[in-house]
């Protein structure tokens, strides 16, 4: 149980900073003088002070998707095995019910942003649902890919049995994991498919949906977006990188503490790589998103065949 | 208990009476009776046909609780476990009585059909208003009578009987999709109907034809015990497939469904969606498991090929069209594929002889069947009122019924989130036991057909994510936003007997999410007659793990609770640490000064994506407006290629054949006797 409580309140903390680095990151390789790296906690810090302004016809589902946003973020940061895989909760979903959280947050989302009728958010809405039903299928496959390694789509069953085995090439993760990482851009609104950055609303995907949120709700809700990426990575080290995670039975404080090491490790050169490959690319235009995630499908299936043809 | 085997009508008809007047122990009974309380209540409604008070008020909630009599029936012959129990009708033709049979296959779908339909009885008694098409009295006698016969249908144990009871049920549901008979449009839409039905119906009676297998016995006790060659056995199935294929609107046998289900009124859409597609379900089952004992693999492969493609194709029409009922029809074809691809994986793992995967596959077919009796019931009944309230069906003349009518809003979110696949609904669980049973497939002896199934789980992966984006669609352009006309401001919410309908189904959308373990030990009892196994249950019974709980588990009544406990926490340390200062303002948007409600997304700027990505699947007609345009027109109009390719070719064939045959129909009596005169003749010559 304090290994459970202890795991999401690192996620959550954590989580903001990651955000954080990946900014850092792009503004050196951009050369642009870096923000410090606790700058999203002080926009959160800004944001919850301030007061809300709100659209005088906006409903409680408007209020209330926030939480729920942030509330199955936190949920999924429980799940998700990112520095020990005895996890109580972690039962309670295996890796699709998890894609299923992340589903279930997007469509709130997108409903929140229909709500008030906007030209902008009705226009974000479409574009995100359209980006996740093209987005979901592809990381279900990368998913299958690892499932028919390890024969279980608990993600904690999966990191013991990978992290039991001596470290190889397996060619049907290695596309898995191209897959993968092109899911990860899309479905947390980075370059390629968006822009985080952008002022441009005619370009916007996630952005768009936010613009009527203001102040303690938009805080609740960039915290859910950068838990989300946070958790997206952390799926992505426990499919691909699961070494450090410490295993069931060997779990003791001192394991946590190197867990949680080698987790921070492993944040700073993701995001060093994220940023990297955020500052070479260009934002594609909306109508190739489709065929940008079609690829990441099309190499996760690919994966499944090359797994069933090699037997491997 | 009765002995089914022996005996003259007459003795029977006096068991029966006997076990009714003693309140003997047999459930088969007192189901009859229930069925019998249907079709009395149908009849009783023609003494005062024009009240709508006596009929509405009075006769749709007693349906509703016979409703709740046969679900409770249908649990009882699933739960208890005890052997079948069969049933003689001194009723049918000379040699052939009708038999009945209540079983654990036909228990599960009386539940379906008594619990989904006593909300959607609940709900009609407060929906039907009077001055709409056929007279209140009638209605509820179509209606009963409708009701009665799809009880009929799971319950009927021979050929003769079963095919009464469909034909019963596709007259009814007919007179009930043409009660509003005086637009033609609807008129057209119930002949489509009607003709699918038959040529559905027609398929039924030929493949029961062979299953009879020469030794014209036609009880299905019979059927199961008969010895089919392959290929016989095959024809069999084949022409079940088409028959039961048609009356579920599998792909490319859907032509009806889109053009009937709209037509009808909102329960009657809700009850054919949801309860009457399962009939065919039920027969497909009866018919592959029960009677043919599946063969072959192949049997399986083409089910779960034509479910994935039904699924899919039902998604990518259901994101483009812009008529509310007919979105919603289409999204119903979906749900039918992904029960027919559980079907379809569960004769494949049978017939593979790994009965474990199939009775996987197969509870996830049926809890989806069962949960698709509820939601999609739900959002169809959600129809009618906004129906009623705004007179609109068009999405782009609806909007921001949120506001105006919160009641069916928030009962049709349940049902939108439980279709749309999301945790910790319903929907969800069926569509997460279909994807293990895709993902736990062992390695088949067939390399073809370990090669489909990861494909198969890709096409349902990518038809679980397109539902999501339908459903967004459907409840955000209806209930959310701005109201695209003025008159939407003073719609009008659901009454109270319309809500209950509406909140007993939502009702049962949350409890088969939270504790799906409820519903899969019913599927379980008819696993265990057809397949001989049962997944396995995991305690306490909030727990689901199919297989073994290291392998996959979910709870979602624990994901529930945690989501409810993190945002409660948040909440109350947001309000803590924070303040809870709101300040109501005019919409942001950009700083853009003014916005109409016309700058909302349309239905169709919304399927816009869709028909972008899917271009080739539509028959796609565009008329867009030129810049120098001083009236501006933008019209869009997307049809099924199939109508052209298939259903267009078959008319005007069977169009030609009849003109050429008319061509003998002269009239005249003179000419008609010559005819049967030389034929006559004929036969003679051939008899000498």
């Amino acid at each position: 149980m304090v290994r459970q409580f202890g795991e999401v309140l690192l996620a959550i903390a954590l989580a903001p900073l990651f955000v954080g680095w990946i900014a850092q990151c792009r503004a050196w390789l951009q050369s642009r003088t870096a923000p410090p790296l606790i700058q999203p906690y002080r926009m959160l810090r800004k944001l919850f002070h301030k007061d809300v302004a709100m659209a005088a016809d906006a409903t409680l589902l408007f209020r209330t998707t926030p939480y729920v946003l942030f509330g199955s973020m936190v949920l999924a940061a429980a799940i998700i095995p990112s520095i020990a895989t005895d996890l109580p909760f972690a039962r309670v979903a295996d890796a699709i019910a998890l894609i299923g959280i992340f589903a279930t947050a997007r469509v709130f989302q997108s409903l929140a942003a229909m709500d008030i009728g906007t030209a902008f958010g009705t226009m974000g809405a479409r574009r995100e649902m359209m980006v996740g039903f093209l987005a979901e299928p592809a990381l279900l496959m990368v998913l299958f890919n690892a499932f028919l390694l390890s024969g279980s789509t608990a993600l904690p069953s999966l990191v013991e049995a990978y992290s039991a085995e001596p470290i190889s090439l397996n060619p049907s993760l290695t596309f898995a994991g191209v897959a993968f990482v092109m899911v990860l851009l899309a479905e947390n609104a980075r370059i390629p498919i968006d822009n985080p950055a952008t002022h441009l609303e005619l370009t916007m995907i996630h952005e768009a949906m936010l613009l009527e949120y203001s102040a303690r709700h938009l805080a609740l809700i960039e915290w859910a977006s950068s838990l989300k990426l946070f958790n997206y990575a952390c799926i992505g080290f426990a499919l691909f990188l699961p070494w450090g995670i410490a295993t069931h039975g060997a779990d003791g404080g001192l394991a946590l503490l190197l867990a949680a090491a080698a987790l921070i490790a492993k944040l700073i050169v993701f995001g060093a790589a994220l940023a990297l490959i955020e500052s070479l690319s260009a934002k594609l235009r909306i109508f190739r998103a489709p065929e940008y995630l079609a690829t990441a499908f099309l190499l996760a299936v690919l994966g499944l065949l090359v797994h069933l043809l090699l037997g491997s | 208990m009765l002995d089914p085997a022996a005996g003259p009508a007459v003795s029977h008809a006096a068991w029966v009476a006997r076990d009714i007047l003693l309140l003997q122990r047999h459930d088969l009974s007192w189901m009859l009776l229930l069925v019998l309380g249907w079709l009395f209540l149908g009849a009783i409604g023609l003494l005062r046909p024009h009240s709508l008070r006596f009929v509405a008020r009075g006769l749709f909630p007693a349906g509703a609780v016979i409703g709740l009599g046969v679900a409770l029936l249908g649990g009882v012959a699933l739960l208890a476990g005890h052997a079948p129990q069969t049933m003689l009708l001194p009723l049918g033709l000379p040699d052939l009585p009708f038999h009945l049979r209540l079983d654990a296959l036909s228990g599960f779908f009386l539940l379906l059909m008594g619990v989904a339909g006593a909300g959607i009885s609940i709900f009609a008694a407060g929906y039907f208003r009077s001055g709409e098409g056929t007279a209140p009295g009638l209605l509820g006698l179509h209606y009963h009578i409708f009701l009665a016969s799809m009880a009929l249908v799971v319950l009927a144990d021979d050929a003769y009987f079963f095919m009464v009871a469909w034909e019963l049920m596709a007259l009814s549901s007919y007179f009930l999709v043409v009660s509003q008979h005086r637009r033609p449009e609807i008129r057209q839409a119930g002949f489509l109907y009607l003709l699918m039905a038959h040529l559905g119906a027609l398929c039924l009676l030929f493949s029961f034809g062979v299953l009879q297998g020469g030794n014209w016995q036609f009880s299905f006790d019979a059927m199961r015990s008969a010895n089919h060659t392959p290929f016989w056995a095959t024809m069999a199935f084949l022409l079940a497939l088409l028959g039961f294929g048609a009356k579920a609107g599998l792909v490319p046998l859907h032509g009806w469904l889109p053009e009937a289900h709209p037509a009808a009124p909102s329960p009657v859409s809700a009850m054919m969606s949801g309860l009457m597609l399962k009939t065919a379900v039920y027969g497909m089952l009866r018919v592959t498991f029960d009677l043919l004992h599946v063969q072959f693999w192949q049997w399986g492969a083409l089910v779960l090929v034509l479910g994935l493609a039904s699924a899919l194709f039902g998604a990518i029409f259901a994101g483009v069209k812009t008529d509310m009922k007919r979105l919603l029809a289409y999204s119903s074809i979906e749900n039918i594929g992904l029960i027919f691809t559980g079907i379809g994986l569960a004769i494949l793992f049978e017939a593979c002889h790994l009965p474990l995967f199939a009775a996987l596959a197969l509870s996830a077919a049926l809890l989806h069947a069962l949960n698709h009796a509820f939601f999609k019931s739900l959002l169809f009944l959600a129809t009618g009122n906004v129906l009623h309230a705004t007179r609109r069906r068009s999405l782009g003349a609806l909007g921001g019924l949120g506001r105006t009518m919160p009641w069916v809003a928030a009962l049709a979110l349940v049902g939108t989130l439980a279709i749309a696949g999301l945790p910790p609904l319903n929907g969800f669980v069926s569509e997460w036991l279909l994807l293990q049973s895709f993902l736990f497939t062992p390695q088949l002896p067939r390399p073809f057909i370990n090669m489909l199934v990861p494909l198969g789980a890709a096409v349902l992966a990518l038809t679980v994510a397109l539902a999501a984006y339908v459903m967004v669609k459907f409840y955000g352009v209806i209930f959310l936003g701005q109201p695209r006309e003025p008159a939407l401001e003073d719609a009008h919410d659901a009454n109270w007997l319309e809500r209950m309908g509406l909140a007993w189904l939502a009702l049962g959308c949350i409890l088969i999410g939270v504790l799906p373990q409820i519903a899969l030990r019913a599927t379980g009892a008819v696993t265990r007659q057809l397949l001989g196994k049962t997944i396995s249950f995991a305690s306490p019974i909030w727990w689901i793990a199919p297989i073994a709980p290291k392998q996959a588990s979910y709870s979602g009544l624990l994901l529930l609770a945690g989501t409810i406990c993190v945002i409660g926490i948040a909440y109350v340390l947001v309000r803590v640490l924070a303040h809870g200062r709101i300040r109501r303002t005019v919409p942001w948007d950009c700083g853009y000064p003014w916005q109409t409600s016309r700058m909302q997304d349309t239905a169709e700027g919304f399927g816009q994506p869709i028909r972008h990505i899917f271009g080739p699947a539509f028959d796609m007609e565009r008329e867009l407006p030129l810049p120098s345009d001083n009236a501006p027109r933008y019209r869009i109009h997307v049809e099924d290629r199939l109508w052209r390719m298939v259903y267009l070719p078959i008319a005007r064939a069977v169009q030609r054949v009849s003109d050429a045959i008319g061509v003998v129909q002269g009239g005249r009596l003179a000419i008609y006797l010559l005819f049967s005169f030389l034929t006559l003749l004929g036969l003679l010559a051939g008899v000498l």
